[in-house]
């Protein structure tokens, strides 16, 4: 079934269930709000998206409130943006005002509301909530006095990621976000709470002063891991991926896992191989030896370090591929191109698995190649 | 793979992500899918939600029994008799899509013969799951309108493993859940791009668009496009490769971004193959195990310093972009592929990355309407021969490639290597959520070590108790081919009797372990069961 | 033979004033070898539901051979006396009966939902059955369309008792009208209102009311299923129901096909966990579905979809109540009462600085005055009466000076108050109405379930200023403050606890705000209450010397040689007020 409502003297037809919230944005009027989002269940609990429905003696969320036949909305008038900035600054007496070293400025929501309504002088200052700092992950900064506890973070937790590793907690004014009666989070680090949070109360540990707006560019791309083909949002400083994440309207939907969100320090790892290396130690020496049990990575990185100059000496790339070329070519003439083999990649591009097994069959001869897909 | 191509024509995934979010009925075997392919998971999840049916059939107790609607816990390795149990009843209730089957399949008759013997009673002995559970499954999938089938290499790291993606297909087509939206066969592909890399013919039997190497047609036409005499013999499989080389008919590798030492099974046979070789080229991006081993070894590009295309598990081509500079020399892959290639006196010669994907549409049709101007901000999904074709979100509409979608019977076969007395307990390997592979990239991000950076071998509470294992604690773990020491998890997760090591761990390598015995049409190892001992 | 019924009140007053006791005392007493046989057979012992005039509890009503008497302040040792002379005797003792004070209470008072309660043996579905009990639900299964009884339920014009009167039938009728596989009706004793306890004393007075009830409401709306959410705070209350609903089940009147009808019903009882907010709907409905209790905003109502995203009828227990005594009567017996708008009775807890305080039913429309001074007795100590506030925390106060209102839905809300639950709370002139508006606030306030802006925060900055208010720290613009902030957490709050909360201070600041001017102003309590604003000191020239104020004062602030006048040294006076209560000699100065 279909309506036909008209919002701020703009008639649209839409079908029954749609949200005043939605059918406004379908007309591009802006409704401010800071606990909706287009994927989660409606929440009503930020209170800034209230509207006046003709027939209705109060202001009604636009977020929860679904249309009906012959609905006249009216988005904005001074009471309403009245009650809105008092919302406002009920919010902004609990929070604090440090935008100046925030890891969110200049992509908060509620930063930006404060801006537009013009909330200088609070009228309404009060206690504020302050919290010891539990901090029991390495992925997730959690600034709990930032928490405008819209419950962004809890529903996409519940119904996106089926998790539920956090809640409300508490009652009244002191009530916050925690896990199950404070016990330790149990959670998968998928990040979705991080992506949905419109202030900055969740951030990544790894984002941390690494850059906010200026000088910071986006890159679309695809995720390197599982074959998902998640998209990703590169945000680069200088020749630094300084953090990842993904849009809504992406096959994703802007959600990711943990290795898609958070790993991504490999790119700039010290550990990357930066030249051309030709073995120098004899081949019947390189015993291969399973490093101990227990081994963590930066100890094992500094490890690879040590063992790099004592099996290979840095070469150039005409020294190398020359190498190469002269090797492989002297074997297919003594045994045959099927003396040679190749193991292209799945990590790898399109572009470079074509042109690698070109390369194998073109011009080594052989059909010896293949991949992991087995693995 | 090669057995989804051989009974219908295509080996990948036949349905969408998006469309996992209206099936009726998931019915997910042998896939970690929320660890695994998180994403996945979570449409699977949205589903749930929606109100499909969600049937679980894994060894282990895998975070997705929490949505399932049923779970079916069969001892590993016997999953063609779990699936041929449930034809049999489905048969049996006459829940069959005769119409699809008269109309769009070849050799039911003959193949309908081959489940009488798979009675319930028989299916419960095999498996170990009550016979009850499996009739309800039947009951389920057969009466779904609309259902999905979702495996990953929990089906297929099998000596028996092709057996096992033809029961699969077997059980869509009794069906007739193939060739419409929201249903289908669809094996997750683990690897960002291993479909692509196998799309681009990186396999020893066919070039690029699965075109065989021994049929004439296709040499010629390459020969054509790439001015080169090829060759019509099929080459060699990883495994073969290995075993070839320690025979010494290989005496040449030029690994390109892989790490078999930690990702093959039979680690110190790996090891061997690569240090018999003559010479070894291993391009990558860090020094890997396999690496250490080169004669040569060149400093490539990860995915964020190049630009090109990936292809995901449902088919999509996907742009990659550069967003920064590789670290001091290192190159582009493609870079380094062409100049080695001038160097051996064949000329590859392109402008831009985008005239290789160009290439590709012109030796693959199904391919030739990609181009990196209608993939800027959504990929799409091959098939799409025209330049104005929207892709193909799911395939088999109105039949298959191969004419009509074939019935293969199969017999329940036991894994190569059971447990017995001096090995008895069945290891399955695999991944968990954090890690990735072999841990070149996630085992460097700090955050990610300090929640999961211990290799753990997991068992279940009786069988530690049996053995005085309390959890954490180091235990050894040794099979005919060696042995590592690693901590123990006790957890509800794997079935008693059975043991799960996630393979990332290069200080506790699964792979020391596991068995090299492969599956002999797909070559793929028996990653999922091989015998091994515990001792606290 | 004479036949002798003891029945002791064993409501929420009698079991605090220790009914327990008496009953035990009565056992006793009644197994003594020298009562003749005779007695001792016709005599029985009876546990009752609150008998309503909670202030004189223990109360006993003894019925011999037809005739009743009561006892008042019954306590344990005067049993044996009672039994001795008045059942073995027959001699009534007189000082211990109950006066004047309790036949006024009753004068004007109308039994509905209370007709049983303190009759009947609350243990004991025959005693229910022995009156008209389950009958209406018998008949209205048997015999009637669902749609008729709906039709009844609404001719009544029976409201939501709950607090927001909600035509009762009404909602029934929209929720029978939803086609759908399940649907719900649930029964919301989840009383949590300071000083409410109308729901628990009928629960735990006569618990097969309530289920009869919502028997009848289940067949109407076509739910095959129904929830009792009750606070785990009432023992009792939830302990009595559970073996109501045993019994009920026994004898076939819940379960498969009850009745011998085809209709299946069946009650499950659902525990709160002691959030107020809980007894708000959808916070109800989020509760039962396991999880945190938060309301939803509405639409949907319940009705359409509610408990499961089913169609569901949620009512108060004093609702269900009413429910069986207009099927048997009629609705025309129970629109017979009341007022045009607001029919039949209400059940208030009437208490505060009040003479008889206690549980009361007075029909609709019954005026303030007639409740405070007819039925309560008046005043205690003879004070002035300042104000009654209704309707607990969502409620507000109604000044002295409006003591004819009537009580009923629209006339307490035009005076800026609600009917609420039933919660009527008397004031005198000792209390301060910006310390009362205070209490509530901090209720509502620790109450506030967070989901929602205005009611998380806004009751929050209203409880500061009126806490700096009473400290003597008030700014002049803090009543307009107040006034505007209060009307905003009204306008934009989520459910009716943050749309209610500011009711206690807009009401207080509409009818005293001149205390309010005094506490910012003159930085004065008139009430004396607020200890910022009291200063004690002493008289001299009355002033004897006694040394009474000194070894009172828990602060050691006071100093003084004997037969002289005292100090208080005011740096360590914590305004405890001891030393004002002590003085003979009315020496102390208080304000």
């Amino acid at each position: 079934m279909s309506f036909k409502i008209s919002i701020d003297g703009k008639t649209i037809d839409v079908v029954e269930g749609t949200t005043v919230l939605e059918a406004a944005r379908k007309l591009n009027i802006d409704i401010p709000t800071l606990c909706h989002h287009p994927k989660l269940t409606p929440f009503g609990g930020c209170r800034l998206c209230i509207v006046d429905i003709k027939g209705i003696p109060r202001p009604v969320t636009s977020c929860t409130t679904p249309v009906s036949e012959g609905m006249e909305v009216t988005t904005s008038n001074p009471e309403i943006e009245r009650l809105r900035k008092t919302i406002l600054e009920l919010i902004l007496s609990d929070h604090p005002y440090e935008c100046m070293t925030c890891e969110r400025a200049g992509d908060c929501t509620l930063q930006e509301l404060a801006y537009f309504y013009g909330i200088k002088d609070n009228r309404l200052t009060g206690e504020r909530r302050l919290y010891s700092k539990r901090d029991g992950n390495p992925f997730i900064e959690r600034e709990l006095e930032k928490c405008i506890m819209c419950g962004k973070c809890v529903r996409v937790c519940d119904q996106v990621q089926g998790v539920s590793a956090i809640d409300f907690g508490y009652r009244g004014f002191d009530t916050k976000i925690c896990t199950p009666f404070e016990r330790n989070l149990d959670c998968e680090f998928c990040g979705q709470c991080v992506a949905v949070c419109p202030s900055g109360a969740l951030t990544g540990k790894a984002w941390q002063q690494k850059g906010r707006e200026i000088g910071v560019r986006e890159v679309e791309t695809t995720c390197s891991y599982c074959g998902c083909g998640c998209n990703l949002t590169l945000h680069v400083k200088g020749n630094e991926v300084i953090r990842i994440d993904s849009k809504e309207d992406t096959i994703n939907e802007g959600w990711l896992c943990v290795k898609g969100r958070f790993s991504y320090s490999f790119i700039n790892s010290p550990d990357r191989l930066t030249k051309p290396l030709i073995r120098i130690a004899p081949k019947e020496s390189s015993e291969f030896g399973l490093r101990p049990m227990g081994v963590r990575s930066s100890e094992y990185n500094s490890a690879v370090g040590s063992q790099h100059s004592a099996l290979f000496r840095e070469a150039s790339w005409d020294e190398a591929l020359d190498y190469i070329a002269e090797k492989l070519k002297a074997i297919k003439e003594k045994h045959g191109p099927d003396a040679i083999a190749g193991l292209s990649s799945a990590r790898c591009t399109n572009e470079e698995n074509y042109l690698f097994q070109k390369f194998i069959r073109a011009a080594a001869g052989t059909n010896n190649i293949d991949h992991c897909a087995r693995l | 793979m090669a057995g989804l191509a051989n009974v219908f024509g295509s080996g990948a995934m036949s349905n969408s992500m998006l469309e996992i979010e209206n099936n009726n009925l998931m019915f997910v075997i042998g896939s970690n899918t929320t660890e695994t392919h998180p994403i996945v998971g979570l449409k699977m999840k949205k589903a749930v939600k929606r109100g499909a049916k969600l049937i679980v059939a894994d060894p282990r107790k895998i975070n997705l029994v929490k949505f399932a609607d049923l779970w079916l816990q069969q001892r590993p390795g016997t999953d063609v008799a779990l699936l041929n149990t449930i034809m049999h009843v489905i048969l049996r209730e006459g829940l069959e899509d005769k119409e699809f089957i008269k109309n769009y399949t070849e050799n039911f008759e003959n193949f309908r013969g081959s489940l009488a013997e798979f009675t319930p009673e028989i299916g419960e002995k095999i498996t170990g799951v009550p016979k009850e559970k499996i009739i309800k499954a039947a009951l389920m999938y057969g009466e779904a309108d609309k259902a999905g089938i979702y495996y990953t290499m929990g089906m297929t790291q099998h000596t028996h493993g092709t057996d096992n993606v033809y029961a699969v297909a077997n059980l869509a087509l009794m069906t007739g859940n193939l060739g419409k939206e929201s249903a289908g066969v669809n094996p997750l592909r683990g690897q960002n791009n291993v479909q692509g890399a196998s799309d681009m013919g990186c396999l020893p039997n066919v070039y690029p668009g699965y075109q065989k190497v021994d049929n004439l047609a296709s040499k010629e036409k390459f020969e054509k496009e790439w001015g080169a005499k090829l060759s019509d013999k099929p080459g060699l499989t990883v495994t073969e490769i290995t075993d070839a080389a320690i025979n010494g008919s290989i005496k040449a590798v030029y690994i390109m971004g892989e790490n078999p030492v930690l990702s093959d099974p039979d680690q110190s046979h790996t090891v061997k193959g690569l240090s018999s070789l003559d010479f070894l080229v291993v391009q990558d991006i860090f020094l890997t195990e396999t690496a250490e081993l080169a004669d040569v070894v060149l400093p490539a590009t990860c995915y964020a310093e190049k630009d090109g295309t990936f292809t995901n598990t449902e088919r999509r081509v996907q742009r990659v972009r550069k967003a920064v500079e590789p670290p001091g020399d290192a190159k582009e892959d493609s870079w380094i592929i062409t100049e080695l290639s001038r160097r051996m006196g064949y000329e590859m010669t392109y402008h831009h990355i985008e005239d290789v994907a160009h290439e590709t549409g012109r030796v693959w049709p199904a391919f030739s309407g990609i181009t990196y101007n209608r993939i800027e901000k959504l990929g799409i999904q091959w098939p799409c021969p025209t330049k104005d074709h929207p892709g193909t979100s799911y395939l088999f509409k109105g039949g298959f490639p191969r004419g009509k979608g074939l019935f293969t019977s199969v017999n329940y076969k036991p894994s190569a290597e059971l447990p017995d007395v001096e090995y008895p307990f069945i290891l399955s390997t695999g991944r968990q959520l954090f890690q990735y592979h072999t841990g070149s990239m996630t085992r460097r991000t700090p955050a990610i070590e300090t929640i999961a950076g211990q290799a753990y071998v997991e068992i279940s509470p009786e069988d530690a108790e049996a053995l005085g294992i309390k959890d954490g604690q180091v235990i050894r773990v040794s099979s005919r081919r060696g042995s590592i020491e690693i901590a123990s998890k006790v957890s509800d997760r794997p079935l008693k009797g059975m043991v799960f090591i996630p393979f990332h761990f290069k200080e506790a390598a699964a792979n020391v372990l596991t068995n090299t015995a492969v599956d002999p049409v797909c070559k793929i190892p028996e990653l999922k069961v091989c015998a091994v001992r515990i001792e606290a | 033979m004479s036949n002798v019924t003891i029945k002791v009140c064993m409501g929420p007053g009698g079991i605090a004033s220790g009914g327990p006791e008496v009953i035990s005392a009565f056992e006793t007493e009644l197994k003594q070898a020298d009562i003749p046989a005779e007695i001792h057979k016709g005599c029985s012992l009876h546990k009752v539901g609150c008998f309503g005039l909670c202030s004189k509890d223990v109360l006993v009503d003894l019925i011999i051979d037809g005739k009743k008497t009561t006892y008042q302040y019954v306590k344990p040792d005067m049993v044996r006396q009672i039994v001795n002379e008045h059942i073995v005797g027959g001699k009534a003792i007189h000082e211990w009966l109950v006066n004047k004070d309790y036949y006024n209470f009753y004068r004007k008072q109308i039994k509905v939902v209370l007709s049983d309660c303190g009759i009947i043996d609350y243990d004991s579905i025959d005693s229910y059955i022995t009156g008209s009990g389950y009958k209406a639900a018998e008949k209205v299964i048997a015999s009637m369309r669902p749609e008729d009884v709906t039709a009844i339920i609404k001719r009544s014009g029976l409201r939501g008792r709950g607090g927001a009167g909600f035509p009762t039938g009404v909602k029934w009728e929209a929720a029978g009208k939803q086609v759908s596989n399940q649907k719900y009706i649930i029964c919301n004793a989840d009383e949590g209102d300071p000083g409410a306890f109308m729901d628990r004393a009928v629960i735990e007075g006569n618990p097969h009311i309530v289920i009869e009830g919502m028997i009848i409401g289940a067949y109407a709306i076509g739910a095959d299923k129904g929830y009792v959410y009750i606070r785990a705070e009432y023992p009792l209350a939830v302990e009595r129901l559970k073996k109501a609903l045993s019994d009920a089940k026994n004898k076939g009147f819940l379960g498969d096909k009850i009745f011998g009808s085809k209709f299946s019903f069946d009650i499950k009882i659902k525990l709160g966990a002691g959030a107020f907010v809980c007894g708000e709907e959808t916070a109800l409905i989020a509760s039962i579905e396991g999880q945190r209790g938060m309301p939803r905003a509405k639409p949907p109502f319940p009705v359409y979809q509610g408990l499961w995203g089913k169609p569901t009828v949620i009512n108060n227990v004093e609702t269900l109540a009413n429910v069986p005594y207009i099927v048997r009567n009629g609705a025309e017996w129970f629109s017979s009462m009341g007022t045009e708008k607001s029919k039949g009775t209400k059940v208030f807890a009437l208490t505060g600085k009040i003479k008889n305080s206690g549980l009361i039913e007075v029909p609709m429309g019954i005026t303030l005055r007639e409740i405070i001074y007819e039925i309560g007795g008046g005043i205690e100590g003879g004070k002035a009466l300042k104000a009654v506030q209704t309707g607990g925390p969502s409620g507000g106060c109604i000044p002295a000076e409006m003591l004819d209102i009537n009580v009923d839905y629209e006339s307490l809300a035009k005076a800026g108050s609600i009917v609420g639950s039933g919660g009527m709370i008397v004031l005198d002139e000792d209390d301060c109405m910006v310390n009362i508006a205070k209490y509530f606030l901090s209720f509502t306030q620790a109450e506030s379930c967070g989901k929602c802006v205005p009611c998380r925060i806004g009751t929050k900055r209203l409880l500061e200023i009126l806490e700096r208010i009473t400290k003597g720290e008030g700014k002049e613009s803090d009543l307009e403050l107040m006034e505007s902030l209060g009307n905003d957490v009204k306008a934009t709050s989520l459910c009716g606890l943050g749309q209610t909360a500011p009711n206690p201070i807009l009401s207080t600041m509409k009818y005293f705000r001149h205390e309010y001017e005094a506490h910012i102003r003159d930085k004065k309590c008139p009430a004396k209450v607020c200890r910022d604003l009291i200063t004690y000191s002493v008289i001299e020239d009355t002033c004897s010397g006694c040394g009474a104020c000194m070894r009172a004062c828990p602060a050691k602030a006071i100093t003084g040689e004997k037969k002289k006048p005292h100090y208080i040294n005011q740096e360590l006076c914590i305004k405890c007020g001891a030393c004002f209560d002590v003085c003979k000699f009315k020496s102390i100065k208080r304000d």
